[in-house]
């Protein structure tokens, strides 16, 4: 329980005028099945439209069917609305619409709403016929109460039974448009907003839907003191509200590949859902494989056919793919590997947050594997960075691995709406002859490339295969070829990171503290950077795209800094950890990568709570860093 | 130059030989059943006259996989029971290539055993040939799933403890099934009809070729060698016909309609005498690529429509420019 100190908003009672805010956090939650997800993505939709930041988070069990009015049962969305652009989730929840009271216990529980919060919660359990639950009804509303949140019982049930025989189908849409009223969000967008997300369906049901919508508005209206407006900044270009799955599915339509292989693993399936609705359009398509590993060989398959493929997965399954993503480097096979990173080990997490598995993408397989790995920190990097991997994979004749993650995958954001450039695609397989002489591994001694044959190409043929062997392709265990081939398929990492630049840094050019992260963490460390330097601290962040080669020139930035350290989901030792000292301390995996690579003494901060990263506990890890660790002599 | 002349002349320049096809000197053992694998499939390339770069051998790993080192074609030698879903791949990718599988009775059976179910149930176009000696070659002499009962090896020093895994009724049971077929390595003649059978059929053919290994198990197959009665030549008129010659040495015949699963399924419990022929054909199982490969081509401007169609859906539109509204994209 929540005992936190209440910080009471200022709110005059019925007051006509809304509260203006700079930002808000909503959440709706609810059993699963009764459509919080809907209401909280049309609410970001609608605000959306409007021209406010926004940046929905999903709110998933991991069960299909957890028990009714369960703690565990949460199943919803969050949305952060502001003024401005968004970039990540946000702190806690600032208001909280509730279907029972059960579920928004195990939101408080979890830390998730702010002391004092707003919670609209169904009432109808206040009257149930099973005693038990009335009580616990009962119980749970008083403690929140007495722990100082602002509790609305708000009868929905009895309200959309008005209109509806079921209002178990219905509610949703009452509760969107209480919350169209209370942040005075435009009535004619959410009705289109219906007839966008019901217009499959019975004209019916979007009148039903938006009748339920106008009776939760007026509900609010005629019952409710609590109104806010978050100004927003008309929408100018045209933007999409997509989240990273789609934003992934989406990259691999516009990088022209042609084939993903996959097998069913969360977080990563949706991507694969949205694909196989549209893949086949483009003249693509999705291969359900009959496992991880057979995914990974038929996308190899194709790859190797000349049609650079795509195979896409998540911790587990990416354990799977190591002997055919071995086997793609052996043979220099252009491949991209997506993996939408969850909690692990093992099963771990599945339908949560960790960037536990940068160290597998850049040093799995067995024996010296080098391999491109890329990090989207951004809904729109999650876009483009296929169409870069692709062109990656084929140029240098490398498997390409996308480190993309939970929140990423499920958060929603606009993002600028892409403009189609044809050179995202791909060439057609080069079908020519090969020149006389011409052999398959021909490396070039400076840059470790080599021109890659494609079955079809007369005068080319040749046997790729995962043993040692010659610039001919021919099996050879003698010392040098060994050394020379295993030489020119690292040279080519070495490449790529002499045509990269170094990367930008976000926030004073030099300073006391440098943090630096990869992936989903981009919005919440910058945000962090930005409140610290309202303070008055010389902060800068930077955030790596490329992980595998890394860009240059980190250490001359790292240098302009008194202290640097990362924040990252995965884990590290704390250095204050009675069993924990300078020797033993195992440190996050890019602070690790770091510090081999600049001998700068990198520090790091992590947690590994399933959550996105929030920026208020990277502002406290930041000032802490920046007092100074007892004992540290920088 | 006549167009008439110019055919003609492509025609001679494609007719091959089978030099064409051979590539390298084979490190098989000398009696080691893989080398009249090898004749069979360089002789029907020829006679097919398969274009080198038009064909592609895959493999996964063990003595048999070293099989596309010896053609003169693409090949790929991959990694341990993978074969099969490489080869589906570059199969769904490239309708033009001929693509053969050759695997072994661990590659295929153990640890590729949940790839070559799902194969056969796929269908796809491929011609696969299970070079089954019933032991691990490459890694010196370990039991192997299609071992009989009783093998000493390595790994079974006192005998293998299980009865052996039956290819054939495996296949035979899997849904989509459409080519399945039995040859020995110590029949050419047949083992090269029903190659031949196997490729010209559009569908993923399945041979399991019994194999020797001179070097772990070399007296496993003598009394079915030495015997003919031990070995069952299957004919019909919807399978294979029987030379006059190999009908004088292999009395053993037997008339089996290859459409006939029920008695594929018999034949197929077959232990001794061994049944060579084609147990199963049933030209008009769907093939998955059929089924799976986009009936829309893959064009840049295909691509852009229906990219730009996608990006509609979640586009929030400047007010005033609003696009009509579109369904659901949920």
């Amino acid at each position: 329980m929540n005992d936190a100190v209440t910080i009471p908003l200022e709110r005059p009672a019925g007051a006509r005028e809304p509260i203006v805010l700079t930002e808000h956090i909503v959440e709706i939650i609810s059993d699963s099945g009764e459509g919080a997800q809907r209401c909280g993505q049309a609410l970001g939709a609608i605000a959306a439209r409007m021209g406010n930041g926004v940046w929905t988070v999903e709110i998933i069990p991991a069960e299909i069917r957890p028990p009714a009015r369960s703690t565990a049962g949460a199943s919803g969305n969050r949305i952060r609305l502001g003024a401005g652009p968004v970039t990540n989730g946000g702190g806690e929840t600032d208001l909280a619409v509730a279907f029972n009271e059960q579920v928004l216990l195990g939101r408080v529980s979890a830390g998730e709403l702010k002391p004092g919060c707003i919670i609209l919660l169904e009432s109808m359990w206040r009257e149930d016929r099973d005693p038990d639950i009335a009580a616990d009804y009962v119980q749970v509303h008083d403690q929140l109460v007495a722990a100082g949140y602002d509790v609305r019982e708000i009868p929905m049930e009895r309200e959309c039974h008005k209109l509806v025989s079921d209002p178990r189908r219905g509610k949703n849409m009452f509760a969107l448009g209480m919350l169209c009223r209370i942040y005075s969000l435009s009535v004619p967008l959410a009705r289109e907003q219906i007839a966008r997300a019901f217009g499959k369906k019975d004209k019916k049901v979007v009148t039903q839907n938006v009748a339920l919508l106008e009776a939760g508005f007026d509900w609010a209206e005629s019952n409710l003191d609590i109104r806010f407006r978050i100004p927003a900044a008309p929408v100018t270009e045209p933007h999409m509200v997509i989240n990273g799955n789609t934003a992934l599915a989406l990259g691999i339509l516009a990088s022209g590949m042609e084939v993903c292989a996959m097998y069913p693993i969360t977080p990563a399936t949706s991507a694969s859902h949205y694909l196989s609705d549209v893949f086949e359009k483009v003249g693509g398509m999705v291969h359900q494989a009959e496992d991880e590993i057979a995914a990974c060989a038929f996308a190899f398959g194709a790859s190797y056919a000349g049609k650079c493929a795509v195979t896409i997965t998540s911790g587990p399954g990416y354990s799977l793919k190591q002997e055919g993503i071995g086997l793609a480097v052996m043979g220099e096979i252009p491949l991209v590997v997506v993996n939408v990173q969850r909690g692990g080990p093992s099963t771990g997490q599945p339908t949560k947050v960790e960037q536990g598995d940068l160290l597998a993408a850049m040093f799995g397989s067995h024996g010296d594997a080098p391999k491109v790995v890329l990090a989207p920190s951004t809904i729109e990097e999650c876009f483009y960075s296929i169409i870069t991997a692709r062109k990656l994979a084929e140029t240098f004749r490398m498997v390409v691995v996308v480190l993309s993650d939970a929140a990423l995958a499920t958060s929603q954001q606009p993002i600028p709406r892409p403009q189609f450039d044809e050179a995202w695609l791909a060439p057609p397989a080069d079908q020519n002859p090969v020149a006389a002489g011409a052999l398959p591994y021909d490396w070039d001694p400076t840059t470790g490339l080599s021109q890659r044959f494609i079955p079809g190409q007369p005068g080319g043929m040749y046997t790729l295969t995962g043993l040692a062997h010659d610039r001919a392709s021919h099996v050879a265990y003698d010392p040098a070829s060994n050394q020379d081939s295993i030489r020119a398929r690292s040279l080519k990492l070495a490449t790529l990171a002499k045509t990269l630049r170094p990367p930008p840094v976000y926030g004073d050019a030099e300073g006391d503290l440098l943090i630096v992260g990869w992936g989903s963490t981009r919005g919440a460390i910058e945000e962090a950077i930005d409140g610290l330097r309202a303070e008055g601290h010389r902060v800068a962040s930077l955030h790596l795209f490329f992980l595998q080669p890394m860009q240059p020139g980190l250490k001359a930035i790292m240098q302009r800094f008194r202290r640097v350290m990362t924040v990252e989901g995965n884990w590290s030792d704390r250095p204050d950890d009675p069993m924990i000292d300078a020797d033993n301390r195992r440190y996050s995996a890019l602070a690790m990568l770091l510090r081999a690579r600049t001998l700068i003494d990198v520090d790091c901060w992590s947690e590994v709570k399933g959550q996105p990263i929030k920026p208020g506990s990277i502002r406290l890890a930041a000032l802490d860093k920046l007092r100074g660790a007892p004992g540290e002599n920088r | 130059m006549s167009d008439a002349t110019e055919c003609l002349l492509r025609l001679h320049d494609e007719q091959h030989a089978l030099e064409d096809y051979q590539s390298g000197v084979p490190r098989w053992c000398s009696g080691c059943g893989d080398n009249a694998i090898l004749a069979a499939v360089q002789r029907l390339c020829r006679d097919e006259d398969l274009r080198p770069e038009k064909t592609v051998f895959v493999s996964g790993i063990g003595c048999s996989s070293r099989f596309p080192h010896y053609m003169k074609t693409y090949g790929l030698h991959t990694i341990h029971g993978r074969a099969l879903p490489i080869a589906e791949g570059i199969r769904l990718t490239r309708p033009d290539l001929a693509v053969f599988v050759n695997t072994g009775d661990g590659d295929c059976c153990s640890i590729g055993a949940a790839h070559w179910i799902h194969a056969i149930r796929y269908n796809m176009n491929l011609t696969v040939m299970l070079h089954d000696n019933q032991i691990y070659g490459l890694t010196k002499k370990q039991a192997s799933p299609t071992s009989p009962v009783g093998t000493r090896s390595n790994t079974t020093p006192r005998g293998s403890w299980l009865e052996a895994l039956q290819p054939l009724q495996v296949t035979l049971g899997v849904q989509n099934v459409s080519f399945v077929a039995q040859a020995v390595d110590w029949i050419p003649e047949v083992l090269y009809d029903i190659l031949r059978a196997a490729h010209r059929h559009r569908g993923c053919s399945f041979v399991r070729i019994l194999q020797r290994c001179p070097e772990w198990l070399p007296k496993l197959f003598e009394p079915f060698v030495r015997d003919p009665q031990r070995v069952c030549l299957l004919h019909h008129e919807r399978g294979l016909a029987i030379s006059p010659e190999l009908a004088k040495i292999y009395r053993n015949q037997r008339e089996h309609d290859p459409r006939d699963l029920v008695a594929a399924r018999a034949v197929a419990a077959m232990q001794d005498p061994i049944p060579v022929g084609i147990l199963y054909h049933d030209p008009d199982v769907p093939c998955y690529e059929d089924l799976r490969r986009p009936v829309q081509g893959h064009t840049p401007e295909r691509v852009r429509t229906g990219l730009e169609a996608e990006f509609d859906k979640f586009t929030i539109w400047p007010q005033g420019a609003s696009a009509a509204v579109v369904p659901d994209t949920e």
